[in-house]
């Protein structure tokens, strides 16, 4: 192997590779590896009890033609379109965008402090959210319900969606924010000023000047929060799937078949096609990406 | 190179496909002789929570006297009893997952209905498999109808740790005030809807809890669904077949339209994730006026001292009654009245370093002393005849339990594939609380369980 055109750190392929194989067992035994046993493991009829387990037969694409028939699965899929359509793309980004364009201009206190409550949701850990949430959204003693003055309504039964996009816009919002700030400070503030001088309305601002120069963080920022919201497990530290699956997102699903129904091949043919799902969103992004540039 | 690593990676899978579902095998006299032994009990039980008498008798009574008799006989050991306080569903799920890895307690509590799906993964053996001699005189004591909680397939996995019966409790001081009598037997469903429909005038009252959906898991089929099914003759499984969309199934789910859809029973606390306990708790706030529970809810749940839902006057409020079938005569072997039993059930891990102490610390754990003590001066149906004698005389509730529930009551299906129809039958019910018709429901239930268990044994 001829590297002397390649090789501009001089290591040479023997050390270079000496470098790089620790990383690279760590991501062959926690990434690779599971991947493929996931995918060994959905053409299985694998479960955790009952001769299944003992005897494991290969069923081939069985799983996935069953799961694509699934009504479970399906409204699945729509729900999880939903959440990451509601929470991330419109909920997060359009919050994150609009906080870090307003606090742009106000005092450096006042930015300070709101930025901090508003990361302060992000960095806390799920289980101590989902709880603090649960006791919002309880229906006997609920913070809400009592602010509300109709303390019967048990929110995350009667409008599961509805609650988790609301909790999920709350609780990312943070990162979108803080992009789209580090992404303003890019814009140049002689154009601003001329749009300002030339008359322009803050809606005409923000589209014709300001966003030109950030579409590349937008998308970024989009590919991310939907990646992460798509495979968000939060919802079943609040709702569990429930009630009567209307608010069980893929992740949710395939847990629930997994470890609750036991059928782990199943769940890992639905795991197989969720990783499906999330390589087409990546396409689409990073083309959209790409014809930027 | 990257190739390479590609082959070497898919080598080392295809290795590893070998080894789904392998489970050890092991000398059954392994260790037997040891000096210094280390056994783990492991139950969904914790100290001043779920099930905290069970947890306080094996923490502080168990373990201390168990220890000492090994020491009398030279041996060292450490009893280490590992806590949870879990959903029965994610109690399974943790032993099944423990189990399956190889891991796991010496000695575990399980529900008798998980027997035989663990027994068919291999992930419990036979008791004489894992332990060799099982000869104990503690048997003779233990009613053969109960020993067949530990049992599947004709072959004994485990000792049971005692039995149940199902009835309806009523709140005595509810019924008074909707001028229902103190000592009220309903003797067919429209007695309870109609005793439903007087309690509805009574402002902030639930007429009637009777578990439904998925949520509350297991509970809605054992104490909703089966017992309703055998108020109609037919049980969920007969005759090698599982109970398809008959018109029986078809009446339960009416019960249930009735119930939920007029009014009768809160549809919303079914659905919550948590409104198995809730429903305990409005209980004993005198916020519902009839649920379907086992004697677990006289004993553990509204038990004046350390229940989880303590009322206070008990004795005097808590009423029961028979579950009455359909119409008097309606029930399973035309009887007047049913019930559904259950109980949990210890057995050893076929993994564990100490079989034969094992086996000598379960025998230890079911000795007429250890089972007397487990109660603590309250009364329950146990294992042991000798001590039922003893201690159920003074309980009113158990006594009826004992003399008017047994004989009348059924168990349910022992298979592995009883899981899957359970929560396809939970399921159907969750349809109905959600504004699904029964037929609607019956026809979803029937799909479900023709993909779960197969068209040839749906009856």
């Amino acid at each position: 192997m001829d590297s002397s055109g390649l090789d501009s750190s001089g290591l040479g392929v023997r050390r270079a590779v000496g470098f790089v194989a620790p990383a690279l067992v760590l991501i062959g035994v926690f990434l690779v590896f599971p991947a493929l046993w996931t995918l060994y493991i959905g053409i299985t009829n694998y479960q955790l009890t009952g001769p299944a387990a003992a005897n494991p037969r290969v069923v081939g694409l069985d799983n996935v033609v069953n799961a694509v028939r699934d009504p479970l699965f399906t409204n699945s899929v729509w729900l999880t379109a939903l959440f990451v359509l509601g929470s991330a793309v419109i909920g997060q980004n359009v919050l994150g965008f609009g906080l870090a364009w307003l606090l742009r201009t106000v005092r450096p206190v006042l930015r300070r402090t709101v930025e901090g409550l508003v990361l302060l949701s992000w960095i806390l850990p799920g289980t101590v959210v989902a709880y603090l949430w649960f006791a919002v959204l309880s229906r006997d003693t609920g913070t809400l319900g009592m602010l509300l003055g109709s303390p019967r309504t048990a929110w995350l039964v009667q409008y599961p969606m509805t609650s988790l996009i609301i909790f999920n816009v709350w609780r990312g919002t943070a990162f979108s924010m803080l992009l789209y700030t580090s992404a303003l400070a890019a814009v140049p503030p002689s154009q601003l000023e001329t749009a300002r001088l030339a008359g322009a309305s803050g809606w005409q601002t923000v589209r014709d000047v300001v966003f030109p120069h950030i579409r590349g963080h937008v998308l970024t920022n989009t590919l991310l929060i939907s990646l992460w919201t798509a495979n968000d497990f939060t919802p079943f530290l609040l709702t569990a799937g429930g009630p009567n699956h209307r608010s069980e997102v893929l992740p949710v699903l395939i847990y629930r078949q997994a470890l609750e129904s036991g059928q782990l091949g199943y769940a890992s043919a639905m795991s197989m096609l969720l990783l499906v799902g999330n390589l087409v969103i990546a396409l689409v992004y990073l083309r959209l990406l790409r014809r930027r540039a | 190179m990257r190739r390479t690593t590609t082959f070497g990676l898919l080598a080392v899978c295809g290795l590893l496909a070998g080894c789904l579902g392998q489970t050890q095998q092991g000398d059954q006299a392994r260790n037997a002789d040891a000096k210094e032994i280390t056994l783990t009990i492991v139950a969904n039980a914790a100290a001043g929570g779920k099930n905290a008498r069970g947890a306080n008798w094996l923490q502080n009574w168990v373990i201390p006297k168990f220890t000492e008799q090994q020491k009398a006989k030279g041996v060292t050991a450490t009893i280490k009893f590992e806590q949870n306080g879990a959903g029965d569903e994610d109690f399974k799920t943790k032993v099944a997952l423990d189990l399956k890895t190889g891991g796991g307690g010496d000695i575990i509590e399980i529900d008798g209905i998980w027997l035989g799906e663990f027994a068919q993964a291999g992930q419990i053996k036979p008791l004489g498999d894992v332990v060799g001699n099982t000869d104990w005189d503690g048997w003779t004591q233990i009613p053969k109808a109960v020993q067949g909680l530990g049992e599947f397939d004709g072959k004994r996995y485990g000792v049971p740790m005692g039995t149940d019966g199902r009835v309806l409790f009523f709140n005595k001081k509810l019924f008074s005030q909707a001028g229902l009598p103190a000592d009220w037997q309903p003797r067919s469903w429209q007695d309870v809807l109609d005793a439903g429909a007087r309690l509805k005038a009574l402002p902030g009252v639930t007429p009637i809890q009777l578990n439904a959906g998925t949520a509350m898991g297991e509970a809605t089929t054992m104490q909703g669904v089966l017992p309703a099914l055998a108020g109609t003759g037919k049980p969920v499984y007969e005759n090698g077949k599982w109970q398809g969309d008959s018109a029986q199934l078809k009446d339960v789910l009416g019960l249930y339209q009735k119930i939920y859809g007029g009014g009768l029973g809160d549809p919303v606390l079914q659905q919550e994730a948590k409104g198995r306990d809730r429903s305990f708790q409005l209980f004993s706030d005198n916020k519902i006026g009839i649920l379907l529970e086992s004697d677990y809810f006289w004993r553990s749940v509204t038990e004046p001292r350390n229940g989880v839902a303590k009322m206070a006057d008990r004795d005097t409020t808590l009423g029961w009654a028979l579950v009455p079938a359909r119409q008097a005569g309606a029930g399973v072997g035309g009887q007047d009245f049913v019930s559904m039993s259950g109980g949990g059930v210890r057995v050893i891990n076929p993994n564990t370093k100490y079989p034969r102490q094992a086996w000598e610390f379960m025998q230890f754990l079911n000795s007429a002393e250890a089972v007397k003590e487990s109660l603590a001066g309250t009364a329950q149906l146990t294992q042991r005849q000798d001590v039922n004698d003893q201690v159920l005389k003074g309980d009113p509730m158990l006594t009826f339990i004992a003399e008017k529930v047994l004989p009348i009551t059924r168990y349910r299906p022992g298979l592995a594939d009883y899981p899957k129809v359970s929560a396809a039958l939970q399921q159907a019910t969750a349809d109905v609380v959600a504004g699904k018709s029964p037929d609607d429901a019956a026809r979803a239930y029937r799909d479900a369980l023709v993909k779960a268990v197969g068209e040839t044994n749906v009856g």
